[in-house]
């Protein structure tokens, strides 16, 4: 018990790596990030300082708010068919009857470990107006006269980045609610029958209930990922009018295109600002249903 | 099969259960026809893909292969991810190990705020500091090298998360006080006698850390010029471009992304898929 007291302090050099590597990697880049969105600066020459400059300019940036607007589009075209086809599956695949469920969570999950980008060059092509699989199909059906444009269309585009996200991540949720699912103790179910309540009763009212907390950890760890979306969008394109353009491509054209750093790193700072309002109205919102 | 037999045989159940058996297989279909569709089409010339729908594989798998090896060296990509994901992975494994460690059995001051602090940094969004990053990886002369993209691993809080939670639950004190009775510095009894009590966690972290670098693709595009040091997301990306109306390569980039994915995938998915259930339930 002695020497366990007395070596404690040991520990600081067992965390110290991790307070090194975040100052150098992460602190010190996040201040550094935040004096230039204060500053004029080609990139050349020494920054100038301006103040709030690049603050006011964000403010009165359409480019800015669209770029927010879509990628909540985008977000909300995902979220809703990939959050009720995670739980659909996951109710019938906590089902005892059901055979191969390994089999089936596999083939699911599979789309969410293949790199963002592979996924997005994978899905522009199939969308393709004159040589996509997709057209093409829904020529053979005779669903379609002549092929689709649909990366001519904003709403298409949309609909088509929602595709690849929900696509990608309902077999994530799926995992993620099957484990929330066996989390809820057998004696509940069993319950549940002998009171002679439907499958379908049990799963309104005791199921969905219980699985609260899970929700609540989708929930905000899509809204986090959702807002940042990036690498399969940047495969997909801008859309007509910018209509796909997300927040973080926004911020990766300015600093990394357009080579216009001090305004780039302003937006860094905005788009930390409208992830953590929207994280902190989901969190609310989801605890104000108690 | 219970209710099977204790219940007369009705339509109802039979008709359910087909229902959702035919539900579980679309959905998986429409999770593997894109993949069986890209390796089809990576078989044919530019002009089958143009013309027609295609369904069976063809012959020209090596020409397109070849015009895409021309211009892009994939493999020299593919080689360079592996390097800097197996060095980051590494880095990542053993520095979460040594502080979840830390922080799970040294009681020292301010251990519960300073384990709040690196949760904490989770929240912090990616893309925050990128350009200040960028600038001091210039300042640094780092640019252009995979030392951003390898030290990184250092500073892993999702990993700490992880690793503290494994320790508080397979690392006995007992041990501990046992290499300090046979005389080793602390140092030592975590390289002798914990890593190999954790090893189960590490192999859970370290293929999401594995994974997780494997797709990283900003920060490799920013720090990197020359394109023989570039990493494989990357080179897809520039094919996207290099390459806009040459399917036939485009495709073949796709699949030499997929193929190694889906080789570890089939491998390990009982793995991936509990190590995800498991991070979800603590998270």
């Amino acid at each position: 018990m002695n020497s366990k007291i007395n070596k404690s302090h040991y520990g600081y050099f067992f965390i110290a790596p991790f307070f090194i590597g975040f100052a150098v990697f992460g602190l010190i880049p996040i201040l550094y990030t935040f004096y230039l969105s204060l500053t004029k600066w080609d990139g050349f020459s020494d920054p100038i300082f301006i103040g709030w400059d690049n603050y006011a300019r964000i403010v009165q940036d359409t480019f800015f708010y669209q770029a927010i607007l879509n990628t909540l589009i985008i977000w909300i075209i995902s979220i809703v068919p990939q959050l009720i086809l995670a739980l659909v599956l996951a109710l019938i695949l906590n089902e005892k009857f059901v055979r191969g469920k390994h089999f089936f969570r596999a083939v699911y999950y599979f789309p969410h470990i293949i790199t963002p980008i592979t996924l997005g060059v994978m899905f522009s092509l199939m969308f393709d107006w004159q040589t996509g699989s997709v057209n093409k199909l829904l020529l053979e059906f005779g669903w379609v006269s002549e092929p689709v444009n649909w990366f001519n269309s904003p709403w298409w585009s949309r609909a088509i980045v929602g595709l690849v996200i929900c696509w990608q991540y309902f077999g994530f949720n799926l995992i993620v609610f099957i484990a929330g699912l066996q989390s809820i103790p057998s004696e509940v179910y069993e319950a549940a029958e002998v009171d002679g309540a439907s499958k379908l009763q049990t799963a309104w009212w005791i199921t969905l209930p219980m699985l609260r907390p899970v929700f609540l950890f989708t929930f905000i760890t899509s809204v986090i990922g959702g807002l940042q979306l990036f690498d399969a969008p940047l495969m997909l394109g801008n859309g007509p009018d910018n209509a796909t353009r997300t927040m973080v491509m926004y911020l990766y054209e300015t600093a990394f295109k357009n080579f216009d750093y001090s305004y780039g790193s302003a937006i860094a700072y905005a788009i930390f600002i409208v992830v953590m309002f929207f994280t902190l109205i989901t969190a609310r919102a989801s605890r104000l249903k108690d | 099969m219970n209710e099977a037999t204790r219940e007369p045989m009705r339509l109802g159940p039979i008709v359910a259960k087909t229902v959702m058996y035919l539900f579980l297989i679309l959905i998986a279909i429409t999770c593997l026809v894109p993949f069986y569709s890209m390796f089809i089409t990576s078989t044919h010339a530019n002009s089958d893909i143009a013309r027609s729908l295609l369904f069976w594989p063809g012959d020209q798998f090596m020409e397109n292969y070849n015009r895409l090896i021309e211009t892009v060296n994939i493999w020299r990509g593919f080689a360079n991810t592996i390097f800097i994901t197996v060095a980051f992975t590494c880095l990542n494994l053993y520095f979460a190990a040594l502080a979840g460690y830390g922080f799970s059995k040294y009681n020292f001051k301010y251990r519960g705020g300073l384990f709040l602090f690196v949760l904490g940094t989770m929240m912090i969004p990616g893309q925050l500091g990128i350009i200040g990053f960028y600038k001091l990886m210039n300042a640094l002369n780092m640019l252009n090298t995979y030392w951003p993209l390898i030290l990184t691993g250092i500073r892993d809080a999702f990993g700490i998360f992880l690793m503290k939670q494994i320790a508080d639950s397979s690392v006995p004190n007992e041990i501990i006080e046992s290499g300090r009775i046979d005389g080793y510095g602390e140092l030592s009894i975590f390289h002798k006698l914990i890593l190999p009590l954790m090893a189960p966690g590490l192999a859970t972290l370290g293929i999401f850390s594995f994974i997780g670098k494997w797709n990283d693709f900003l920060t490799p595009m920013i720090i990197l010029f020359d394109n023989d040091l570039q990493t494989l997301p990357v080179m897809i990306a520039s094919v996207k471009s290099q390459f806009s109306s040459d399917f036939g390569a485009q495709y073949v980039g796709i699949v030499i992304s997929v193929v190694p994915i889906l080789i570890f995938f089939s491998i390990m998915s009982k793995r991936i898929i509990s190590g995800v259930a498991a991070g979800a339930v603590k998270g």
